[in-house]
């Protein structure tokens, strides 16, 4: 067995510890170890964008992100969105527009959504589309998910 | 019992409105569980050991090394699984033969593609399988092998199937070959069709393999218990026949089979087949651990059921005022590696929008050493319409007839017979193409370069075996659990929606659930367009009963005839003044007294759906091309079409969009490629290019109402056509753009640019 | 498989040196972490260089930029003055994968993957980027067009990293672009991409000017025809319709999964002109 290597992190606000492989993605880890699902993957090879997740508030792939890298970081996930019961707006408004069907870029979205807008409160949607490309989505057309996220941006900035 | 509810137009409630979907705040939170989020105590992880070579025979393999390595629990080979006769099933819209399941899951004479699995590992992490499936020794006699369906009809082709003889030749033929199936359809006297014509155009079209794209992984996780039982936890659109196929592959009975279906990451057609699942039950039970098995993305591409790549010549004549006389089409359609294409729908969906007098269409199913098919989307109609809406733009322009004149002209309508039987009911083809020629986007102006197509879909949609069970709990709050996988449409809220319509309550009252296979009997897989149809009428069923349950109790309550009490906004009231003056009884009043007038209230259904409404739609489609690079940008995209009834008209659209950008990423990107060696080049969603959020504009959606008279709300399936018209109307667009026409997908730009390079030659 | 971070150059170059040719740099890991999974590499030490000050900065000394070979995509996007006069370069980070991948990728791991259609490489190769290299022998530097020689080779030494790229000082009027021909608009490999980087004087003559070729040779090119074709021009059509035929003589492709050959020239010429439209509308502005 190989040494494992323990890693001391920030999960959504929460101080968390673990042990993982040096060649463990973070992507495994949230999933496998810290039992976190709601990170999805779809490929692993940085493609597809389900495994979405902030870390130090840089959108990355966590499928492209080993678990000691995160060593001291802050990481944020989707289980992580929401405050308490109260859904972020983005989750809301994906929910009003119907952009989402098979749910399973969902989560990659809404990561990628939200830090689009703490950098920009109020993209075009050619900013929009461009910002998402990194996350595919099958089902919907991305027509949904593009007015979902220019009106939680609305909403956002009226607040 | 085959039910038919009649469609009643009446005032609605909540059907027609948006409310949010019941799976939804699971969806949004991470909550929801998807094949791969299934974990079991005490699981060990399994991996599949697939070929290299395109097509080879097994000589041996060897196992001895994966087995002694530390943490290696069960291995499997061929020599695990039992021979399996030719037997036929409907799996989705494709029949399989048991013969060939079993050879798909696991290679026996021979692997026939690059991935095909030879075997397979079980260990207590993956790292260890990862190691183990290297350590497996398989000895190959490498073969000649073959992927063009036009080659693979060579009298001296790489034989994929020693023993194949065609099927539906006459006279039968004497030597085997690839040819594994003729289908043919026939109406009318072609040949005097075509001595009628003005004008006869006839050309071929090519179209190569594309993959549903679905963004989960397969992912299965099974526990085999010492009494024999099994619990399979899948990411499937049918659980059911998932259930049927174990059982028969792995000879067990049905019942000891538990098939729980989890959340499901799309699928398209594509997760109606059994691939990972019965590898991890013979691997859990010979491991005596639950066994997780999740492919990888390039397992996915390499594997699983892609589409037929395919050639079609199409042949149509008409008149000079835009009349069809004849048409005839031949289709060769890969099967991939087994018999069973969709090719026989496609020949049925070929010309069936038209109402034409004289109609050939043949169809070739073809195996080829690659992935054996899965139905995606609309099984073949994208690929046999492409021509027939090519070239009928093709006409209108030598004719001077606008394109959707020419369509309106030669349109289905109800009573038109199709070529290969029924004759259509109510039918909205030609509103969705009147609705067409009234449509604002073609108001817009093109500019140089720019090029608008238009091209129309039909899909037949299914109904089949349904089963549903709705409780009224004790507070009068609904819980329904249905047999169909929500595929992802919105189907358990379409679901809710149409209880909380018949039983008169709030639509958040009710609560809809998958069931397992041990919860209701048969539910056919969710496919072909029939989940709301077909559940639709279920629950209708189900929640009519219910009333029913309550109306007597009510008439209990009250002490009358049964035939006094009537169901109104989610009351019984009594039928008349002659009943007597009662107050009416809430759902909520009759509930909570359900234990002391004759216990649990519930309705059921266990049906076989009928008369599944066919839909049509109509495409219209900017484009423009960049002639010095021959890339294809979409400016503009419109989708029009007939839904019987948009139960959730968001899920509607959504249905409209998601389609609509897929064929758009079929028509101009899309494609598997392949190696000299028949291996699979572009296994990654990197290189197999599906459309980007920033590949596509808004599309904008036009849903026509004109109700199925055979669903008690008018619904016709919907997510099908979507896909159907967006290769050729993409194609017709770039005609009008640069006056090239394409008749090979993908449009991709390498193609289009030898195109302009083609035609300039030619001209100058 | 040991994991490292060094805080330091020489303590990086020292457990490369001690694992010998058997350990990796792990920057952004978008290409390595890709190559690991599918056991193309099998390294027994990953040294993680983000640690490293001198290799995560943007440095201005004198109107030269020294940008660190482990500074994001996103960090170069975002840093104001590098864009204001490297607009080029900025235009090859920016096309490189998703938000997602420019959170990690870095300059210096897309160069030393040394994949021929590396989206920085042409940008940087036109802007007459040096590598700073360090290595079991110490510091040395190299042009940026002589690192990468196949793909998946490169130039440097068992053990070398490189540092960081110093650019030259920017002229007046002088302007670079970038340009990729992918059949998706994000999230694609460059079919072909070129950089060029041009320099003009107070009557609007072209004085200098460097172009570069990626994904039309087993490495990116320094084309030194197509170069010649715009200076001592005002960049007009002529200029650049030599550029064009320039540029697509200069390319030696395959025909692979990507693009034909044929595509791959044609293209070559198209993107060269487009490129230098827009080199030459910064450098007007500039
Ligand atoms: C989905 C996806 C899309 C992509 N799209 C593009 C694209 O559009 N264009 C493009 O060009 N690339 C693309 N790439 C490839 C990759 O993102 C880039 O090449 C990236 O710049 C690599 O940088 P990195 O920091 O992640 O490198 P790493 O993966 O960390 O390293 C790559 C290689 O370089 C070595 N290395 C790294 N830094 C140094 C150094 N300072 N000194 C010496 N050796 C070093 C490593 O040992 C390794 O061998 C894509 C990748 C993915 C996954
Ligand atoms: S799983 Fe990480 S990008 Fe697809
Ligand atoms: S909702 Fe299914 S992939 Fe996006």
């Amino acid at each position: 067995m190989m040494a494992r290597y323990h890693v001391t992190t920030t999960v959504n606000g929460d101080e968390v510890d673990f042990l993982c492989e040096s060649d463990q993605t973070l992507l495994s880890v949230l999933r496998d170890e810290l039992v976190m699902t709601g990170t999805k993957e779809g490929c692993g090879t940085g493609d597809c964008g389900a495994c979405s997740v902030t870390v130090d508030g840089r959108l990355m792939c966590s499928c492209l992100v080993l678990g000691v890298e995160v060593d001291g970081k802050e990481v944020e996930t989707i289980e992580g969105m929401a405050d308490g019961e109260a859904l972020h707006p983005l989750q809301q408004k994906f929910l009003e527009h119907a952009a989402l069907q098979c749910g399973i870029c969902t989560p990659g979205l809404l990561v990628a959504s939200r830090a689009l807008l703490e950098r920009n409160p109020d993209p075009t949607e050619t900013e929009i589309r461009y910002w998402l490309a990194g996350n595919l989505c099958r089902c919907t057309g991305y027509h949904k998910i593009v007015e979902a996220v220019a009106d939680a941006a609305r909403e956002m900035r009226e607040v | 019992m085959a039910t038919m509810l009649k469609y009643e137009d009446k005032d609605l409630k909540v059907v027609g409105t948006r409310p949010i979907r019941p799976d939804g705040v699971d969806k949004v939170t991470g909550r929801a569980r998807y094949g791969a989020d299934v974990n079991l105590p005490g699981q060990i992880y399994g991996r599949v050991v697939r070929s290299p070579h395109a097509h080879a025979r097994v000589l041996a393999i060897r196992t001895d090394k994966a087995e002694a390595l530390k943490g290696v629990k069960a291995v499997v080979t061929r020599d695990d699984f039992p021979e399996m006769p030719v037997e036929y099933a409907a799996a989705g819209e494709l029949i399989v033969n048991f013969r060939d399941v079993t050879r798909n899951m696991m290679a026996r004479e021979k692997v026939l593609y690059d991935g095909h699995p030879v075997a397979a590992v079980a260990a207590t992490s993956e790292a260890i399988a990862r190691r183990a499936a290297r350590l497996i020794e398989v000895d190959y006699e490498v073969l000649p092998h073959v992927i063009d369906p036009v080659e693979a009809m060579a009298d001296d082709a790489p034989l994929l199937h020693e023993e194949q003889m065609t099927e539906g030749l006459d006279p039968a033929p004497e030597k085997p070959s690839n040819l594994a199936k003729v289908v043919s359809f026939a109406k009318g006297d072609v040949e005097q069709g075509f001595a009628e014509a003005d004008l006869v155009i006839e050309r071929e079209f090519n179209t190569k393999p594309v993959h549903q794209g679905y963004i989960e992984p397969q992912a299965s996780i099974a526990s085999y218990t010492e009494d024999g039982q099994v619990e399979l936890y899948t990411a499937t659109q049918g659980h059911f026949v998932i259930r049927a196929q174990c059982a028969k592959l792995l000879q067990m009975d049905i019942s000891k089979i538990r098939v729980i279906p989890t959340e499901l990451g799309g699928g398209f057609g594509g997760k109606n087949n059994v691939y990972l699942e019965p590898l991890a039950i013979v691997m859990s039970k010979k491991s005596n651990r639950p066994v997780k098995m999740t492919m990888s993305r390039e397992d996915v591409f390499r594997s699983t059921g892609p589409t037929s790549g395919a050639h079609t010549r199409i042949k149509i004549g008409c008149r000079k005022d835009g009349r069809i006389t004849a048409a005839e089409a031949e289709l060769d359609f890969q099967a991939g590696a087994f018999a069973g294409s969709s090719v026989p729908m496609a020949a049925m969906c070929t010309f069936t929008r038209y109402d034409l007098d004289n109609v050939r269409v043949r169809g070739n199913d073809i195996t080829v050493n690659r992935p054996k098919v899965a139905a995606y989307r609309a099984p073949g109609a994208p690929i046999s319409i492409f021509g027939v809406e090519s070239i009928l733009d093709e006409m209108s322009r030598e004719l001077g007839i606008d394109p959707i004149e020419i369509r309106l002209k030669n349109a289905a309508r109800q009573g038109t017979q199709t070529y290969y039987g029924p004759t259509f009911g109510p039918i909205g083809y030609e509103e969705t193409l009147n609705r067409a020629r009234q449509h604002p986007h073609l108001q817009e102006k093109l500019g140089p370069d720019q090029g608008r197509g238009i091209a129309t879909g039909f899909w037949f949609n299914i109904g089949k075996e349904t089963t549903t069970t709705l409780n009224v709990n004790e507070d009068g709050s609904v819980t329904v659990i249905l047999g169909t996988i929500d595929v992802a449409g919105g189907s358990r809220a379409a679901m809710a929606m149409m209880v909380a319509e018949e039983l008169g309550i709030d639509v958040d009252k009710v609560r809809p659930q998958i069931g397992d296979t041990q919860t209701l009997g048969f539910n056919f897989v969710t496919a072909g367009s029939r989940g709301t149809f077909a559940s639709g009428i279920a629950v209708t069923v189900a929640a009519r009963k219910a009333i029913d349950v309550m109306r007597e109790r009510a008439a209990q309550m009250w002490d009358v005839p049964v035939d006094g009490v009537v169901w109104e906004d989610g009351h019984a009231r009594p039928a008349s003044s002659n009943v007597g003056e009662f107050e009416p009884l809430s759902i909520v009043e009759i509930a909570r007294k359900s234990g002391m007038t004759g216990g649990p209230i519930a309705g059921h259904a266990e049906i076989t759906a009928e008369g599944a409404g066919p839909g049509f739609g109509t495409h219209i489609v900017d484009v423009e091309v960049d002639r010095r690079t021959g890339l294809v940008k979409i400016l503009r995209y419109t989708v029009i079409q007939d839904t019987g009834k948009a139960i959730h008209p968001a899920y509607v659209e959504g249905q409209f969009q998601g389609g609509a950008v897929q064929g758009i990423g079929w028509a101009l990107n899309e494609e598997y490629i392949y190696d000299a060696d028949g291996r699979l080049q572009n296994p990654g969603f990197l290189d197999y290019r599906v459309p980007v959020a920033s590949d596509v504009p808004f599309i904008g959606t036009d849903i026509v109402e004109v109700p199925n008279p055979n669903h008690p709300y008018g619904v016709r399936g919907i997510g099908e056509v979507p896909i159907i018209p967006p290769i050729a109307a993409i194609s017709n667009a770039i005609h009008d753009a640069i006056g090239i026409r394409l008749r090979e997908q993908p449009m991709s730009p390498p193609k289009v640019l030898k195109a302009i390079r083609e035609a300039s030659n030619g001209a100058g | 498989m040991r994991y490292e971070a060094p805080a330091s150059l020489d303590a990086a170059t020292r457990l490369l040196a001690d694992a010998g040719g058997a350990a990796r740099v792990l920057a952004g890991g978008t290409d390595l972490l890709i190559q690991m999974r599918a056991d193309l590499v099998e390294p027994t030490v990953l040294v993680d260089v983000k640690n490293i000050a001198e290799m995560r900065e943007i440095a201005e000394e004198g109107g030269r930029f020294r940008l660190g070979a482990a500074v994001t995509g996103m960090e170069i996007m975002e840093h104001e003055g590098f864009n204001a006069a490297w607009p080029g370069i900025v235009d090859g980070a920016k096309l490189i994968g998703s938000i997602q991948i420019r959170g990690g990728a870095t300059r210096g791991g897309n160069l030393c993957n040394a994949s021929p259609a590396a989206d920085s490489v042409p940008a940087l190769i036109a802007a007459d980027a040096i590598a700073r290299i360090i290595g079991p022998d110490g510091r040395r530097a190299a042009p940026v067009e002589d690192i990468a020689t196949a793909p998946g080779r490169t130039s440097l030494a068992a053990g070398e990293i490189v540092v960081s790229f110093d650019l030259p000082e920017r002229e007046p009027r002088s302007g670079d672009a970038y340009l990729r021909f992918t059949p998706r608009t994000e999230m694609d490999i460059a079919v072909v991409g070129v950089g060029v980087n041009l320099a003009l004087d107070e009557a609007g003559m072209c004085v200098a000017a460097r172009v570069a070729l990626g994904a039309v040779a087993e490495r990116a090119l320094l084309v030194d025809e197509a170069a010649a074709a715009l200076i001592g021009t005002r960049v007009d059509d002529a200029a650049l319709a030599a550029l064009s035929a320039a540029a697509s003589a200069a390319c030696r492709p395959i025909d692979d999964k990507r693009g034909t050959k044929e595509f791959r020239i044609e293209v070559a010429g198209v993107l060269a002109e487009r490129a230098a439209r827009i080199a030459l509308e910064r450098a007007e502005q500039g």
